[in-house]
């Protein structure tokens, strides 16, 4: 290779790398070798090297297996993930459907509006929902009326799993608008014509072509939404009730609130082993037949 | 009765007429061609025999029964896309079975089907790639293949060839007339190379702006196109500027103006007075040293320019009014590219049965 194109592509790409490098992977091992120590006194950690010898335990592991209640609320956070994906996917591909097929004049106004909420803050959008699912607000009071047309008890919407899953669908479902929409405008509109001419109807032209053609949108609007709110803990605090909390939440109050770096570090190290076991998987579902 | 009929068929786009009142019908088992210049509408008229149009005004029947109602997917019609329009994710089985699939057909029956769909099209061993791992006469093939496997009553080919390169699309041309012979469905053929639409039609309608110009075998289209926009898109032809001076059932005598008189074949209704062009092909017309020709029509002129195109040599002579006049002439002696050089005097002349009288 020439000696000018090297020295480029090392120009170009070494800073982002040494980024990385600096911000990821240190702080990733730091929290690994962490995880392995003692907490300090006073929170924090214990010293790394104590009587000339490694001050090294696997006590945190042990505590996570110990006691079911960690691994409930990191299958609890699971659930809530694959829910929020599910229907963010089902409400997200008609919309990407519907912008990738209007005319090109309304396709940038229209991504323009799905993008349009990040415009104002997270928390003040999250917090708008306190608001519309909280007792006092006309949806609850319609929601309530009609349960006790059928003689059902009133049901509090707000401070509950439903708050939370309503936040996360609401505030993640760009992230599965843009990727499908990016996939869905790609697709050559001839292959539908010759799906239609092959005596394919409405429903089979979607199923077998246009479904599988957008599968690599599909994959990367799940990933888009699903590892953040496996990891969120925003949006559970401010909507969820006391029992609703997620890996988040469990991460977020071992490190700032009890200072239990050790165990906030190995709850932190599962959650990265859980996310990069679903996309093994995922990429091992979707390589499995390549077309491309 | 015909087994394709469309009737005053019009389709507009906003003011403009992409077609307009064509009609014409195509036997089962023919091979019939559109040709014509791009833009003339003759994807648009095919869109509507498959369904993805409606005409404005018109019928479109398909053994006499009007599909006006009849969505795309269920006219036993089928297209061959220019672009193929392969399915990506679908192997070149799966691209093949998906007519059966949709058909209904059982899993046994798609087999076997798919199968002799492929040995047809000569691809029994690419049966599970996938498209983008085929060349662009693999991927031809397997379009073809995936619109005949249920057989349909038609076979509608945008200029399925468009995208090859000279010489594999001669070979295809070849291959499409075996097939369609062997599988004796009709085709309805688009093309906008006239060389083409001569090869392998039985019958072909020239289009123009939305209309239908002429319609006749490759032979006949040819040899007497009805105007003059046919007979120049139809190869190459000279063409003359003249004057009917007298008509008999023998003969006609034309002017020439600043070259003298022409005699050609009488058409029909042809008056004197009448004015119109003449015109003759390049391959009729004979070139030779002033004394050794005894043909009627003879003028005089000197070469101005010659292309060798290997087989034959076409050599543009201006005759003495100033008309350039294009002759063709075989190559029959080995090694010698031209027989005449620039500046040298020639005569041009042609049989008094050659060429035709055109009135517009
Ligand atoms: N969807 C459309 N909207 C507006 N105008 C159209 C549309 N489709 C075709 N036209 C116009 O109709 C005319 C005929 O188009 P058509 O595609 O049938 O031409 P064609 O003969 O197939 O040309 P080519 O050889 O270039 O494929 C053209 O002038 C084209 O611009
Ligand atoms: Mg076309």
């Amino acid at each position: 290779m020439d000696k000018g194109v090297r020295l480029l592509k090392w120009l170009t790409g070494g800073p982002p790398f040494l980024f990385l490098l600096a911000f990821f992977v240190a702080p990733s091992l730091i929290m690994i070798v962490a995880s392995f120590r003692f907490p300090g006194e006073y929170g924090g950690l214990a010293p790394l090297i104590a009587d000339g010898k490694a001050n090294l335990t696997l006590e945190t592991y042990r505590f996570f297996f110990s006691d079911f209640i960690y691994t409930q609320v990191f299958i609890k956070s699971f659930v809530m993930a694959l829910a929020t994906t599910l229907i963010c996917l089902i409400m997200a591909y008609p919309v990407a459907l519907l912008i990738a097929r209007s005319s090109k004049k309304f396709r940038d106004l229209m991504v323009l509006l799905v993008v349009l909420p990040f415009a104002s803050n997270f928390l003040i959008r999250v917090y708008a929902w306190m608001i519309i699912l909280g007792p006092q607000a006309a949806f609850s009071r319609m929601i309530n009326g009609a349960l006790g047309l059928f003689g059902f008890e009133p049901v509090a919407l707000l401070f509950s799993p439903f708050a939370v899953l309503v936040g996360m669908v609401y505030v993640h479902l760009p992230f599965m608008v843009l990727p499908l929409y990016t996939n869905l405008e790609k697709h050559d509109p001839v292959l539908l014509d010759a799906a239609q001419d092959l005596g394919a109807n409405a429903w089979q032209r979607f199923w077998r072509v246009t479904w599988p053609l957008s599968l690599p949108g599909v994959y990367s609007g799940a990933a888009l939404v699903f590892i953040p709110v496996l990891g969120m803990f925003a949006i559970p605090d401010i909507l969820g009730g006391t029992g609703d909390i997620l890996i988040g939440n469990l991460i977020k109050d071992q490190l700032l609130g009890t200072r239990d770096w050790p165990f906030g570090s190995t709850l932190s190290i599962m959650l990265t082993l859980v996310v990069l076991a679903c996309a093994g998987l995922a990429m091992w579902v979707s390589r499995r037949r390549s077309y491309a | 009765m015909a087994l394709l009929q469309i009737e005053n068929v019009t389709r507009r786009y906003g003011a403009l007429a992409a077609v307009e009142d064509v009609s014409f019908s195509v036997e089962a088992g023919e091979f019939f061609t559109l040709l014509g210049p791009s833009g003339c509408g003759k994807t648009t008229l095919l869109r509507m025999i498959a369904g993805f149009e409606a005409p404005d005004a018109g019928r479109i029947l398909l053994d006499g029964i009007d599909l006006a109602g009849t969505p795309a997917e269920r006219r036993p019609v089928h297209t061959v896309f220019q672009s193929y329009a392969l399915f990506p994710h679908m192997t070149v089985a799966e691209n093949i079975a998906f007519r059966l699939k949709m058909a209904g057909k059982e899993p046994q029956t798609v087999k076997v089907g798919v199968k002799e769909a492929l040995a047809e099209v000569h691809l029994e061993d690419k049966a599970d790639c996938f498209p983008h791992e085929l060349s662009g006469g693999q991927k031809q093939r397997v379009a073809l293949a995936r619109g005949l496997v249920n057989r349909p009553r038609l076979l509608l080919l945008d200029e399925p060839l468009g995208a090859l390169d000279a010489k594999l699309r001669q070979e295809m041309q070849i291959e499409l007339i075996k097939l369609q012979k062997n599988v004796g469905v009709t085709f309805v053929f688009v093309t906008h190379a006239q060389q083409e639409a001569l090869a392998l039609s039985h019958r072909i309608a020239v289009m123009r702006e939305g209309h239908i110009e002429q319609m006749a075998e490759p032979a006949k289209l040819y040899s007497f196109p009805h105007n003059r926009f046919v007979a120049d898109f139809i190869g190459h032809i000279n063409l003359f500027e003249v004057i009917v001076k007298e008509a008999t059932t023998g003969h006609l005598r034309l002017t020439a103006s600043g070259l003298g008189e022409i005699i050609a074949p009488p058409p029909d209704g042809v008056k004197a007075g009448e004015s119109g062009w003449f015109a003759i092909r390049p391959e009729q017309v004979c070139i030779g040293q002033r004394h050794d020709v005894e043909l009627k029509n003879r003028f005089t002129g000197t070469v101005c320019d010659y292309l060798y195109i290997g087989d034959v040599t076409t050599y543009k002579v201006e005759l003495e009014n100033g008309t350039l006049i294009e002759a063709l002439m075989a190559n029959s002696e080995p090694g010698r590219a031209r027989f005449f050089e620039v500046g040298d005097e020639v005569t041009v002349a042609w049989r008094h049965d050659a060429g035709h009288f055109l009135d517009e």
